[in-house]
């Protein structure tokens, strides 16, 4: 870790006031890289994550948002313990889960779960859904196996898949379907907290939208607090209570959706709202569409200073040299968080700035 | 997509591309697979018509079959691609056609690059696969020129990189050169974004309408994202098991759409006017392409299911005016989002719905995902 990003002191209020369920501080992630052979020097990292702090209030959806290689579902792997954390400190429920042991982290797993983006890959499809659904139990012993199977039948109709196709196996049901079933298995053990991890990317739109509305719906009865990961964004806005938007393993801006969707102050998130794709052919045509050069750099030898800098059209000399700050920028509300030197200001044309380069 | 059979009307110039009642289907161990069923639609130079469905609609499929890439599937209909009929050409014909006349994109670059050949040598390989007489060395420089023109940075050295070392926009890049290099009519790409992000999305497709704007290319976009079609398209063909549900302008598929398919699929994405409401999907899922329901094939999901629709297929009729069509059994007033449409749509249904399709509508009204 350098000393730049030792990361910026936050308010209580921007990390999400009192009732908070997961608190995430500095987190670090780094993959060291090696060279081959039998001496296996390590000659660099891979930053996947680097300093990120964040907060999730109980009950609601933070969604996370960030391109390929942004260290999005690296993070949500460090929080449910997935992976272990090279720096920086995760607390669940009031409790230190930072790099637990096995032993000590068991009743942990239980409150928090993931649901994948694969509805294919995440279920083995030799193994029958009631199987696959009633693991959970068999493995955390909550149920009894002569219950099993009725609790599971009672998840199966919680989540709108017919009871009777407990004996079935994955191929016989349809990728929709198959969601519903990741959804089932991650809600068996009640958890407090579920990482949804691009749950809907796989799906189609009319499928999709199924899916969405079980996940708000199950927040609802059982006041689950989500973790949602996802690249198209106005997914992200029909669930999210707040938005992190995370740029080459830092968050380049957070806050509540209503200001982050309306009032964007880092450049990359004002690109990133302009470039997705609106199902509105009248406001895709009057829209300024911030093109960005190039591609996310690579996060073994990220850029220095604020690492956008290579793509952003505001960028100055100070950008690359000073790594900008995450902090609330004058004028906003407390919980606005943005790491920007010189941050989008009300009306300004950054379509026009883009141009220009 | 201007001129079409259903209307009557007649025609007043040949377009590029002129398909007509294309039907594919493919026998397997299980049962006819019944992928395309009777399509027709028309692509005029630098126009873009876009090909909208969810998985399984036979929108791939239909364009594979333009350029002879279903073997193994039973093909009737007709092709007009420039006058020729694209579906009597030979196998050594197409080859002359597919990728010089008619180029494809994609949806995964790296999987339609070779990895173990250089960037620079592929492009120069299919110029001289094409064009007899074009020596290496020129095959060459022009691929540095292709490669410039898509916007790599750099390209008198990166034509010399192996896709691996390109990155998955600078790969669909090199894809777009590779297509535009010998300068087609017809550029067909299949969910050319899916598979990037969301400001390489906009890089590229940027791109592609630059380069159809100098070239006057007539392209083919199918996707599934409706926003990319609100973004490019000029026309819309929208399809639901292999048929076409509706087809007319984007305007016409966006703000009057009628079929119940195109409007629910319109409802089902999320969008900022209505951030905290519930979503509004399809219920259901799409049939199996083996056993396909009687009648219109999308009433076991339709919440305007009537009588006549469980035991005819709609054929596409005028909705609007005479680009605007739509297979549905609605009448033509019930077009667009609004209220109005929508007491028309609940009048036609309380006429229509007397007998068998009450009890579809029960079924439908009950499932899981309307709840």
């Amino acid at each position: 870790m350098t000393e730049e990003s030792a990361g910026p002191v936050l308010t209580d209020a921007a990390l999400g006031g009192d009732d908070v369920l997961v608190r995430v501080e500095n987190l670090v992630k780094y993959f060291p890289v090696r060279t081959a052979g039998f001496v296996r020097r390590t000659v660099g990292n891979v930053q996947a994550v680097d300093g990120v702090s964040l907060a999730i209030p109980r009950g609601t959806t933070l969604g996370l948002v960030g391109e390929t290689g942004s260290g999005k579902s690296t993070l949500a792997r460090c929080i449910a313990g997935l992976l272990p954390v090279t720096s920086g400190k995760v607390t669940f429920d009031g409790h230190d889960i930072t790099n637990l042991s096995r032993r000590r982290m068991q009743p942990f797993r239980r409150d928090i779960q993931m649901i994948f983006q694969d509805p294919y890959g995440s279920l083995n499809p030799r193994r029958r859904v009631g199987a696959i659904i009633g693991d959970p139990f068999a493995i955390h012993k909550t149920v009894p196996s002569s219950e099993r199977k009725r609790k599971v039948q009672e998840l199966m109709e919680r989540v709108g898949l017919n009871p009777e196709h407990y004996n079935r196996y994955p191929a016989e049901f349809s990728g929709g379907q198959r969601q519903r079933i990741g959804v089932a298995r991650a809600l068996a053990l009640r958890p407090k907290l579920i990482i949804c991890d691009e749950p809907v990317s796989a799906l189609d739109v009319s499928i999709q939208a199924q899916v969405l509305n079980l996940l708000s719906d199950l927040q609802k009865d059982f006041g689950l607090t989500y973790l949602f990961i996802a690249h198209d964004l106005e997914v992200v806005r029909h669930v999210s209570n707040a938005v992190t938007v995370m740029y080459l393993g830092r968050v380049a801006e957070s806050g509540s959706r209503e200001v982050v969707y309306a009032t964007p102050r880092h450049p990359y998130t004002a690109a990133l709202l302009s470039a997705a794709p609106a199902a509105d052919p009248d406001a895709a045509a009057s829209r300024q569409r911030i093109i960005l050069v190039g591609d996310i750099p690579s996060p073994i030898d990220p850029p220095s200073g604020c690492r956008f800098h290579p793509r952003c059209p505001k960028a100055q000399e100070l950008c690359s040299e000073q790594d900008p700050p995450l902090e609330v920028k004058a004028g906003d509300a407390a919980t606005h968080l943005t790491a920007c030197h010189f941050p989008v200001e009300a009306g300004e044309n950054l379509a026009a700035a883009a141009g220009r380069r | 997509m201007r001129h079409t059979r259903q209307t009557g009307e007649r025609r007043k110039a040949l377009a590029l591309l002129e398909v007509e009642n294309l039907t594919v289907s493919f026998p397997t161990a299980d049962g006819v697979v019944r992928a395309v069923r009777g399509v027709s639609f028309n692509v005029d130079t630098g126009q873009t018509l876009g090909i909208v469905g969810e998985s399984g609609s036979g929108k791939t499929v239909l364009t594979q079959t333009l350029l002879g890439l279903t073997p193994g599937g039973d093909v009737t209909g007709k092709a007009m691609f420039d006058g020729t009929d694209l579906l009597q050409l030979s196998p050594n014909q197409m080859r002359q056609v597919r990728g010089s006349r008619i180029a494809v994109i994609f949806q995964d670059p790296l999987t339609s690059l070779h990895p173990l050949y250089r960037v620079g040598w592929q492009i120069a390989e299919m110029i001289r696969a094409h064009e007899k007489g074009v020596t290496k060395k020129q095959a060459h420089e022009r691929a540095i020129e292709m490669l410039g023109r898509v916007g790599i940075p750099h390209p008198a050295q990166r034509v010399n990189d192996y896709p691996h070392q390109f990155s998955g926009g600078m790969r669909q890049r090199a894809m777009i050169a590779m297509a535009l290099s010998l300068s087609p009519k017809l550029i067909i790409a299949d969910e050319p974004t899916t598979a990037l992000d969301a400001t390489v999305q906009a890089q590229i497709l940027d791109l592609l309408l630059n380069l159809q704007r100098e070239s006057g290319t007539a392209l083919i976009m199918i996707t599934h994202d409706l926003g990319v079609v609100a973004d490019i398209a000029d026309g819309v063909l929208v399809m639901y098991a292999g048929r076409a549900a509706e087809k007319g302008s984007k305007r016409d598929i966006f703000y009057q759409p009628h079929h119940p398919y195109t409007k629910g699929l319109l409802e089902s994405i999320p969008n900022s006017s209505a951030a905290a409401d519930r979503l509004r999907p399809i219920p259901g899922q799409p049939p199996s392409l083996i056993n396909l329901p009687s009648g219109c094939k999308f009433h076991p999901r339709c919440a305007y299911v009537m009588d006549r629709c469980l035991i005819e297929e709609p054929e596409l009729r005028q909705i609007r005016d005479f680009s605007h069509l739509s297979a549905c059994y609605l009448p033509a007033a019930a077009a667009g989002v609004g209220g109005a449409a929508e007491q028309i749509r609940e009048e036609s249904v309380r006429e229509g719905r007397t007998g068998a399709a009450v009890e579809v509508a029960e079924a439908i009204a009950a499932s899981p995902e309307v709840q």
